[in-house]
């Protein structure tokens, strides 16, 4: 189980080594052993199963057949097609025309959307914006406070007009669309370029709290969606990807803690699944672990390369 | 027309089953081998019949013998629980729920804020503590000492006399070996006033087969005693305690079923297994 798949596939190609044409056979051995590696790496059946066929295809035509090396042509294949769904070329934000650009994010309970809310802010700044953050979870305990602090790290002003749940508060009052919706008004009053609007954790599953969310996402027009995903979820991220992606029609997503060891295979699934790009990587709790997401090392982190 | 063997197709749809419940790799095709293999000597044609065989294995592997109380009962001074996990699991959360528990079950509870780093946790668990009715031990100090903090919390509960102290500590990532450092040194920290008589290890039930590493891990440094299973309300299965039981001796002692106080839950073999295979 620990051996990494390079391990693996250099075995499996030991084999293969000098035989110039591959068969059918000899590539199911390397399809087995990439789709164990992908497994491994909490790809998402659907997503394997797909992925390995188009593997398969390519590894019985002429490129193949005609390498020197047929185990490596594979290897380059493999890391081709993953690069290509992760994106191959990322995408930065896209800022409005008319300012202000609103960014809105959205993703499961402690996904890091609030940690990442500070971290887009101090980011946005440091390239010449003034964003406001919009404290739009009043749910979660607390939450309102932890984004004032974020954003007070970042040196960017947060927009709360509501304390959500705290230990005066203790169940949960305000609308947070409204706050979404007042929010907006004070970034044009205050002559904001960037909102980032923080909401609260919700299941896929959630109908009424995913509503809210395509509620505060209609009422303020958000020109950016951002999909927030652990990196360290499982087979889950599909069914999770799409619900968000019917729910708020996400424009783009945001891979956190990538800074632990987990593979990650999660972003292959959710770039294959919703053709959206991931945009960027969370990798840690500091303000500045934030960086824009590299579809090359994010393969061959997956592939354990 | 009665079939010769089980197709294909069957054996493929249960491994998909095992695989999207996040079973792993490993554990999945163990399974079907086990199951294979009897389904072979039974010589069983229905699906049917194969599919209550794999629930019947499932539940073993499980095993619903395993001891999953709470070693909270203790006399003469409170019981000391301590609450870890890596970052977003539901720790914090799972405490405050806890807490609820205890307190219908008439324990004078106290709360200890041990998450010193993160923003806004040691108000969030002040929170969970007046929703549920007990008081919450924290630190003003921006980045306190969280061992000194939890061990003041062990430290007032001994003076209150309160039945259980439970510590709620910061998320931390078990491949970041300084973070890990901090933690062994809470719970040693802790072990100068009295003894740790749970360590719950908070897990997510969407986590993939990061899991396995997180419970090897936590356990080598504070010893796990039980498993929290947290955010199984949602689609995800949790499938990757499987392997964690099996491979640790670790029980999964509670489930998490929401983000309000009432939503913990006894884990229950059955009902575990039930979902796990469920369509
Ligand atoms: N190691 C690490 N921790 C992170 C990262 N991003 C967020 N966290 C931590 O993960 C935990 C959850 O982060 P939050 O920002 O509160 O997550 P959230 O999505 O806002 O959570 P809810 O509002 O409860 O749904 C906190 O402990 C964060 O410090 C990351 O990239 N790496
Ligand atoms: N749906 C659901 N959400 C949960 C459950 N348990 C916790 N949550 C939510 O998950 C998010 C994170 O919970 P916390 O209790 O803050 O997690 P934590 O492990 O203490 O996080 P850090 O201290 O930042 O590492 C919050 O939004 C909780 O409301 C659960 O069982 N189901
Ligand atoms: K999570
Ligand atoms: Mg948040
Ligand atoms: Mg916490």
């Amino acid at each position: 189980m620990f051996n990494s798949l390079s391990d693996r596939l250099t075995a499996t190609f030991k084999n293969l080594r000098g035989k110039g044409k591959l068969t059918e056979a000899d590539i199911d051995g390397t399809a087995r052993e990439i789709r164990r590696a992908l497994l491994d790496a909490d790809v998402a059946v659907p997503v394997v199963r797909e992925f390995i066929a188009r593997i398969k295809a390519r590894a019985l035509g002429s490129e193949v057949a005609q390498a020197l090396n047929p185990g490596q042509q594979v290897v380059k294949i493999v890391n081709e097609e993953l690069v290509g769904i992760l994106g191959g070329q990322t995408r930065q934000l896209e800022f409005a025309k008319q300012p202000p650009t609103i960014i809105m994010l959205a993703g499961l309970q402690g996904a890091g959307k609030t940690t990442l809310a500070g971290k887009l802010a101090l980011h946005l700044k440091n390239q010449g914006h003034a964003p406001v953050l919009v404290a739009c979870d009043l749910q979660r305990p607390n939450a309102v406070k932890q984004l004032q602090v974020g954003g007070q790290r970042a040196g960017v002003p947060v927009y709360a007009p509501h304390p959500g749940v705290s230990s005066e508060t203790e169940a949960a009052t305000g609308d947070p669309v409204a706050v979404a919706r007042e929010g907006l008004t004070h970034a044009q009053d205050k002559l904001h370029d960037v909102v980032i609007i923080d909401t609260a954790g919700r299941l896929g599953v959630d109908e009424e709290l995913m509503r809210q969310a395509a509620d505060i996402k209609a009422a303020v027009n958000a020109h950016e969606t951002l999909f927030v995903i652990d990196a360290m979820i499982g087979q889950d991220a599909v069914k999770t990807a799409q619900a968000f992606n019917e729910g708020v029609n996400f424009t783009g997503v945001v891979l956190t803690k990538l800074d632990g060891d987990a593979r990650g295979g999660a972003a292959l699934s959710v770039a294959s699944v919703t053709g959206k790009p991931v945009m960027y990587a969370s990798t840690g709790e500091g303000l500045k672990d934030f960086e824009v997401f590299h579809p090359d090392r994010m393969a061959r982190r997956i592939l354990d390369m | 027309l009665s079939q010769d063997e089980i197709d294909d197709d069957v054996w493929d749809e249960i491994e998909e089953i095992l695989l999207s419940a996040d079973l792993g790799a490993d554990s999945t095709f163990e399974l079907v081998d086990t199951l294979r293999e009897r389904v072979k000597v039974e010589g069983s044609k229905d699906p049917a019949r194969v599919k209550a065989i794999l629930r019947e294995e499932l539940i073993e592997l499980v095993d619903p013998e395993f001891d999953r109380s709470l070693a909270v009962d203790v006399s003469g001074r409170p019981a000391v629980v301590m609450v870890v996990g890596v970052n977003g699991v539901g720790k914090t959360t799972t405490v405050g729920k806890l807490a609820r528990v205890m307190v219908a079950k008439d324990k004078d509870v106290l709360l200890g804020a041990a998450d010193t780093f993160r923003a806004a946790a040691a108000e969030q668990l002040t929170t969970w503590g007046s929703r549920v009715g007990v008081p919450t031990v924290f630190s003003d100090v921006e980045g306190a000492d969280p061992a000194s903090v939890a061990f003041e919390a062990v430290d007032k509960a001994t003076e209150l006399e309160a039945d259980v102290v439970m510590v709620d500590t910061a998320g931390r990532l078990q491949n970041k070996a300084n973070l890990m450092d901090e933690l062994g040194k809470v719970k040693r920290v802790i072990e100068k006033k009295s003894q740790v008589d749970e360590v719950l290890l908070v897990l997510d039930a969407t986590t993939g087969q990061n899991g396995l590493s997180q419970a090897k891990i936590f356990s080598e440094v504070v010893d796990v005693s039980g498993i929290v299973l947290t955010k199984l309300d949602g689609t995800a299965r949790g499938g990757i305690v499987v392997a964690i039981q099996k491979q640790l001796g670790v029980p999964v002692k509670l489930i998490g079923l929401g983000e309000g106080p009432d939503d913990l839950a006894p884990f229950d073999t059955e009902s575990f297994v039930d979902a796990l295979l469920e369509e």
